[in-house]
């Protein structure tokens, strides 16, 4: 497979959320993964992208996300950025304690860490860059079996 | 596909048919606004059929977490009927399966509400 990269910088609005979700769904199949597989890269792709547009940017129109996908042989890695403060991973409270199994919000990192094999957090003054990795399947990917 | 809701009774059960997306936005406005009017009515014992749902996302799982805490709240019952498989493993790994009465036959379902 042809290493490939597109990049698009959005609005922080609900049409990026959408928009990211069905990018990252249509550069899921073109790169091979299954339904499964497709599934959890557009969900996960779906929660940063509200993260970056509702907590980064607050819908700020003076601020954008930056979005980026790379293919190549074992990997789809997908970069969002937004120009937020600058989230700390470290004080996301874990959805699964009992004291926050009830609350309405704060599943989203998690649900991105569940679906992807490999996830990294940047935060800075200027703005949070999440990476996401998935493995691509077949025999010069590196995927791992499907833990769902 | 948008959300969707529509209601009917059996033996005094609210039954919700959803169908389309609980996301952030439309769709989980549109169940929150959908419960809320039952409770509003008076009907408090509810099963949400999620049969045609085809998608759900952190906010929507929130929403179904908020419309269950509000209709126990005032005293009613919110179960959840036909999981698709996604919305099944999605309850599954946030540990909400058991949280919520998950049905699989609607009769059975609407029997179990006292």
């Amino acid at each position: 497979m042809t290493d490939q990269r597109v990049s698009y910088t959005l609005d922080s609005t609900l049409e990026t959320v959408d928009s990211a979700e069905n990018t990252a769904t249509r550069i899921a199949v073109e790169a091979g993964f299954g339904e499964d597989e497709v599934m959890q890269i557009s969900m996960a792709v779906r929660e940063a992208a509200v993260n970056a547009v509702l907590h980064g940017n607050a819908y700020d129109p003076g601020k954008k996300v930056k979005l980026e996908f790379e293919t190549t042989s074992r990997d789809l890695v997908i970069t969002i950025r937004d120009q937020g403060k600058g989230m700390d991973p470290a004080k996301i409270p874990d959805p699964l304690a009992p004291e926050n199994l009830m609350k309405t919000s704060g599943r989203g990192i998690f649900l991105i860490r569940s679906f992807m094999d490999e996830v990294q957090i940047h935060p800075s003054q200027t703005g949070t860059e999440i990476k996401l990795v998935k493995h691509v399947p077949g025999p010069s990917g590196g995927a791992k079996e499907a833990s769902q | 596909m948008s959300m969707k809701t529509s209601t009917r009774q059996v033996d005094g059960v609210t039954i919700v048919d959803c169908s389309g997306r609980i996301t952030l936005g439309e769709g989980s406005v549109i169940l929150r606004d959908a419960v809320r009017d039952l409770l509003t009515k008076g009907q408090k014992k509810i099963l949400l059929n999620l049969g045609e749902v085809t998608y759900i996302d952190s906010s929507g799982i929130g929403e179904l977490v908020s419309a269950f805490t509000t209709v126990r709240n005032q005293s009613g019952d919110l179960k959840l009927l036909n999981l698709t498989k996604k919305v099944h493993d999605l309850l599954q790994i946030t540990k909400l399966y058991t949280v919520f009465d998950v049905k699989e036959d609607e009769a059975v379902a609407i029997k179990s509400f006292k």
